[in-house]
């Protein structure tokens, strides 16, 4: 029996020995996207990711409002890193409309993006626990994250999304007593993550599930674009608040973490590894932080770009993240385009996972650092 | 937030409680009573101690205690309390029970957390009723591509596999529901049957997911029963005999884990992957298949999987407590029941109640089900840890693990028994008696 088929489709020819998976959407190890795996016996063939499932159109709608109007819309696509997201897009504003922000400020955003990165890298370990099958990761790093999220609480008054950095510096000023809660907060919070490096990343059975598997070369890593975690777990030292320092990073005393393994294990521990310089950074910045001072500079109503166009990128928990704004002589930009992290990583994904065995998926999948609904913005 | 429904009126409630107690009442006298008296009509009452036993007189010995307890006592020794009661499947359920709701609550205090803390009132300990509630009230639903016959009765066969391993285990001295000369062969042929009913559960439900679980498990429980069958070797080597009862028996002055401790590590680490528990819980890897070959059960169906599950830890940990830790053999911790109470009854101011055959269970046997279930709680909490503290492992290592490292292990500690034998350490005649 022959059916005719509609034009411009064709069936896929099915090879016994070949299954297709179809990782997702509504798959527990698969996040807001689907994988379309082929498996020979338990080896993975071929993987095909199909993000999309959560593209909102934050760049068409930024295209409909003001430069402040965009602001917590922006935000959405990483509640978790909310500060880091909106951080380029207050470069880029500042830039094109030529405001300068208070030194105070400076110092303000820095500690409350390092506070976001944190929270951000912490949800990122849970899931990757979760991942592995492990409930006691997923729970003791989804518990730490309240230490910080109360203190950008504090800051900001929200709990996940602040929209606390504003074009011109940052929405209000710190609480009183900010800077001895934050000190000892920190201390605390560094204290807990020492103890992860005993319980999660010496356990052996995590170290065989993650050593080895999934490797990316330091060639590949540049060849294929990757940006973040993953390019620096490849050997490759690049970090834009090193390379390119923005605000008052170039003031801060802080390393860059670099591991030359390149597989799954190291992909995850550098990450953690940030964490701690996210702690040196936050209390250098509370000690270089001028005590008193304005932390926003007022803006026009509705002010209006120039004809022009900027492009800022700073370092998020994913990695570069850039924002193209595209400007006509009114208040609303003409053209937003987001550069982010996670999709950049994720074109890796079928390089890696080709060979690799499919209870590996998890381990490789995760520890690219990808954020789906931040990939489709 | 108020738990009263907003249009909620006292009076309209009380009218319809009176209104449910009238029709109860009516339709009970019209259909019920005539029924009742139609079956006694029929039924022979049987004559216990001379008197005839109506329904009249049943209900006065429910408050008779002199009258009950010789019932009582005639009743937990026949083999249907056995299987139903006892050692057998109602002992075995509250124990999985328990263990359930410790599971939940251990893991919660090594994950920072409350664990279940409102049903009940007292620490969420209602929680798995509850649990068991809803699971019942969920609608069952049978993928339409099914083999809906094998589908359906892949609970039912592992729950009815569970219990039948349940009821080898032996309790205390003489409680055992099934006691044949060659028991632990039976416990292998028993284990034998779960790799066959996941295969079938997973074939049968007609999904990628489940199909691949199948294949995991499968490969799973039969590169763990070999290390699982020859760490025993070792015990039955020392006591000469299959049948558990008697390898308690030869356990009264020390326990076999003293003179195999390879081979209870090995056994251990095979309970844990039988178990398909952390960190061997691949057939059921949440991130990678679903839920593997449980993907497509739902409502009392995947709570039944649950059930057999548990009993199956049961089980597990009470062989491990029979075999290596001695099973009831303990220091006699139980009071004997005072001689006076059972030659002048009990006296409660005027009333004196004279008892026939009170003591209901011997002292032994209180004291063998107390040591038991404390040795086998202990073993059910060492199964729970790694739930806390280890992720999932991977296939290959799996494999590896079970067909290369574990079956070398069992090797081990059967050429020391042997050893031990032939020197004459252990054995008739040996040094240790």
């Amino acid at each position: 029996m022959t059916t005719q088929l509609p034009p411009g489709i064709s069936l896929e020819k099915v090879d016994d020995r070949i299954m297709t998976l179809n990782v997702g959407p509504q798959h527990p190890g698969s996040g807001h996207m689907r994988l379309i795996i082929k498996v020979d016996g338990d080896y993975i063939v071929s993987c095909d990711p199909d993000p999309g499932y959560v593209h909102r159109g934050e760049e068409k709608m930024a295209e409909y409002r003001n430069y402040i109007q965009n602001i917590p819309h922006l935000e959405r696509p990483v509640i978790h890193d909310s500060s880091n997201i909106l951080y380029p897009y207050c470069l880029a504003v500042e830039d094109l409309l030529g405001i300068e922000v208070p030194e105070r400020a400076k110092y303000i955003r820095v500690i409350a993006a390092e506070l976001n990165r944190c929270i951000y890298t912490l949800y990122w370990l849970a899931i990757y626990g979760i991942f592995l099958g492990h409930s006691t990761m997923f729970m003791w790093p989804a518990g730490d994250r309240e230490l910080f999220i109360d203190l950008l609480e504090a800051m900001s008054g929200a709990r996940v999304t602040h929209a606390y950095l504003v074009p011109g510096g940052i929405r209000n000023d710190l609480p009183a007593n900010f800077e001895e809660r934050c000190l000892r907060q920190v201390n605390y919070f560094e204290k807990r993550i020492k103890e992860y490096e005993a319980i999660f990343y010496q356990n052996p059975i995590l170290k065989s599930r993650t050593e080895g598997t999934g490797i990316l070369s330091r060639t590949d890593a540049i060849r294929l674009g990757t940006t973040g975690s993953v390019l620096r777990a490849s050997g490759i030292d690049f970090d834009i608040r090193k390379k390119e320092p923005y605000d008052v990073y170039e003031n801060l005393d802080f390393e860059t973490v670099v591991m030359k393994e390149g597989d799954s294990y190291a992909r995850s521990y550098v990450p953690y590894l940030e964490m701690f310089e996210s702690c040196r950074i936050i209390r250098d910045a509370l000690s270089k932080m001028p005590k008193s001072g304005s932390v926003r500079t007022k803006l026009k109503p509705n002010p209006k770009g120039g004809n022009e166009e900027v492009f800022k990128r700073v370092e998020s928990g994913r990695g570069a993240l850039g924002y193209y704004i595209v400007s006509n002589n009114r208040p609303e930009p003409y053209r937003v385009k987001i550069s982010v992290g996670s999709f950049r990583n994720l074109i890796c994904m079928p390089y890696l996972l080709k060979g690799e065995l499919l209870g590996n998926m998890p381990s490789v999948y995760w520890s690219l650092n990808y954020w789906p609904v931040e990939a489709d913005r | 937030m108020s738990t009263i429904a907003p249009q909620f009126r006292l009076s309209r409630f009380i009218a319809s409680l009176f209104d449910i107690i009238f029709w109860v009442l009516l339709i009970f006298s019209l259909v019920g009573l005539p029924i009742v008296f139609i079956i006694l009509f029929y039924i022979k009452l049987p004559i216990i101690n001379g008197q005839l036993m109506t329904p009249y007189l049943a209900l006065t010995w429910i408050a008779d205690p002199s009258q009950t307890v010789p019932i009582i006592k005639s009743l937990i020794h026949t083999t249907f309390f056995h299987v139903v009661a006892f050692p057998g499947f109602g002992f075995a359920a509250l124990l999985s029970a328990a263990t359930i709701y410790v599971e939940r609550k251990f893991l919660a205090k090594i994950q920072l957390r409350v664990g279940p803390l409102y049903c009940g009132r007292i620490e969420g300990i209602l929680q798995l009723m509850g649990d068991g509630l809803k699971l019942i009230s969920k609608e069952i639903i049978i993928p339409a591509k099914a083999d809906k016959p094998i589908f359906w009765i892949g609970p039912l066969l592992f729950v009815g596999t569970a219990g039948a391993f349940v009821s080898l285990i032996p309790v205390a001295p003489g409680w055992v529901v099934a006691n044949p000369t060659v028991s632990l062969l039976a416990v292998f042929a028993t284990i034998g049957f779960f790799p066959i009913i996941s295969v079938l559960t997973a074939w049968a439900a007609n999904n990628k997911w489940t199909f691949i679980g199948g294949l995991r498990a499968l490969h799973q429980m039969i590169a763990f029963e070999i290390p699982l069958i020859l760490s025993l070797l070792s015990v039955v080597i020392l006591t000469g005999t299959l049948n558990l009862s008697q390898i308690v028996q030869s356990q009264q002055h020390y326990w076999w884990i003293v003179f195999a401790p390879i081979s209870a590590i090995v056994f251990f680490i095979c309970i844990l992957a039988e178990l398909e528990r952390i960190p061997f819980d691949l057939p059921e890897a949440e991130s990678e298949i679903v839920a593997g070959w449980l993907t497509e059960f739902s409502g009392m169906m995947y709570g039944l999987i649950q059930l057999g599950t548990y009993l199956k830890l049961y089980a597990f940990a009470g062989l491990f407590t029979v075999l290596f830790l001695g099973g009831w053999n303990g220091p006699m911790v139980w009071p004997p029941l005072s001689p006076e109470l059972i030659t002048h009854g009990i006296t409660i101011g005027p009333v004196n109640v004279q008892i026939a055959g009170l003591p209901l269970f011997s002292q032994p046997m209180l004291n063998g089900t107390l040591m038991f279930v404390i040795k086998t709680v202990g073993v059910i909490l060492l199964i729970l840890l790694p739930r806390g503290v280890f992720p999932r492992i991977r296939i290959d290592m799996l494999l590896h693990t079970g067909w290369y490292k574990l079956i070398g292990l069992a090797f081990v500690n059967i050429f020391i028994a042997l050893g031990l034998l032939y020197a004459g350490v252990l054995g008739p005649g040996g040094l240790i008696q």
